[in-house]
């Protein structure tokens, strides 16, 4: 399907969401609390079928963080970005590893890196940090490391 | 420091020819020092992308086994040089440092690329990367690139073998020196 069929299709699914223009593919933002039953949606919908995805990440704009989802669908071929903003006092969202598998490593990446709480994920912890490094999220903007860190 | 002044003569020592043949004249030292340059057999220690240009050096096109390097096998037990070819992280330090302690003396060590020279593009803003291999290991020669084109790696290897036939690497300095007693 094209970007407008899409965005017609997944406006009419739920309606609370907004377009970003620009860019390739069509970009999505959805709020967090929207976020489990629209990924659900997503993956089950016989039209839309988005079965990989190939990309989860978190981006820190200083006064909040975003995620970001880059979904697929290996029958149809279309491409579409999905972000959510989260707040960066308490940033939670739900997980969709349960939808996803590949989510599951991705998710607790996020978590090690950024510090955002995914519920009901089904096994939270550090993937590649050493032991020691809970609590203290490196590519925050607003980390400190006076031994390592040298700043420019 | 220039090596170049250093080498009057790449063979070592000279030749007196007699009527049955000749009679080669010259120093332990030269001869031990010659053999050991051309045939310096590498552990390769290929962590991120300055590997590809080493795996390049290593085949066809710009073969290094043509100046000696033939046998790069992966284990330091069999290595006399190391070639650290890439970025040097905080969790990868102690695997370094125990790879350089399980070779057998004499060894060298050639730092490729900016990473494992000076922490290269990462030096800035990072908390995990290790700003220069010589934190861990000490360094004979450095490349500057990044990556390195194979030619500039193949120029520091044989860099490396002109310090060991003129005794300037950091291993013959130190075998030269008398000993210090331990207080």
């Amino acid at each position: 399907m094209t970007n407008e069929d899409l965005k017609a299709k997944l406006s009419e699914i739920l309606p609370a969401i907004t377009f970003e223009e620009g860019g390739q593919w069509l970009n999505i933002n959805v709020g967090p609390k929207e976020w489990l039953p629209f990924a659900e949606n997503l993956r089950n919908n016989p039209d839309l079928n988005f079965d990989y995805l190939f990309c989860l990440t978190c981006v820190d704009w200083q006064t909040h963080l975003t995620m970001v989802y880059h979904f697929e669908s290996t029958q149809y071929r279309h491409t579409i970005v999905v972000k959510s903003k989260l707040d960066r006092n308490k940033p939670e969202i739900e997980t969709v590893s349960q939808i996803w598998r590949t989510a599951d490593f991705h998710e607790r990446e996020v978590y090690e890196l950024f510090g955002v709480n995914f519920l009901n994920h089904p096994d939270l912890r550090l993937l590649i940090l050493p032991d020691g490094w809970e609590g203290k999220f490196p590519l925050r903007k607003d980390f400190e490391d006076p031994v390592n860190m040298i700043k420019l | 420091m220039d090596v170049k002044p250093d080498i009057q003569n790449p063979f070592p020592g000279e030749v007196h020819s007699t009527p049955t043949g000749g009679v080669l004249v010259t120093a332990i030292d030269d001869v031990i020092n010659w053999a050991r340059s051309n045939s310096l057999w590498p552990l390769v220690f290929g962590t991120s992308c300055c590997a590809i240009e080493m795996m390049s050096t290593a085949s066809a096109k710009y073969d290094w086994s043509r100046f000696g390097f033939e046998i790069t096998r992966a284990t330091p037990r069999q290595a006399d040089v190391i070639i650290i070819a890439g970025t040097i992280v905080n969790k990868m330090a102690p695997v370094l440092k125990r790879l350089y302690d399980q070779m057998a003396d004499p060894k060298y060590v050639i730092a490729m690329g900016a990473c494992a020279t000076s922490g290269g593009p990462f030096f800035y803003n990072t908390y995990s990367v290790v700003k220069g291999a010589d934190h861990v290991i000490p360094v004979d020669v450095y490349i500057a690139g990044c990556p390195p084109r194979p030619e500039a790696l193949l120029h520091s290897l044989i860099t490396l073998q002109k310090k060991i036939k003129t005794g300037l690497t950091r291993e013959q300095i130190r075998m030269e020196k008398p000993e210090t007693p331990i207080p």
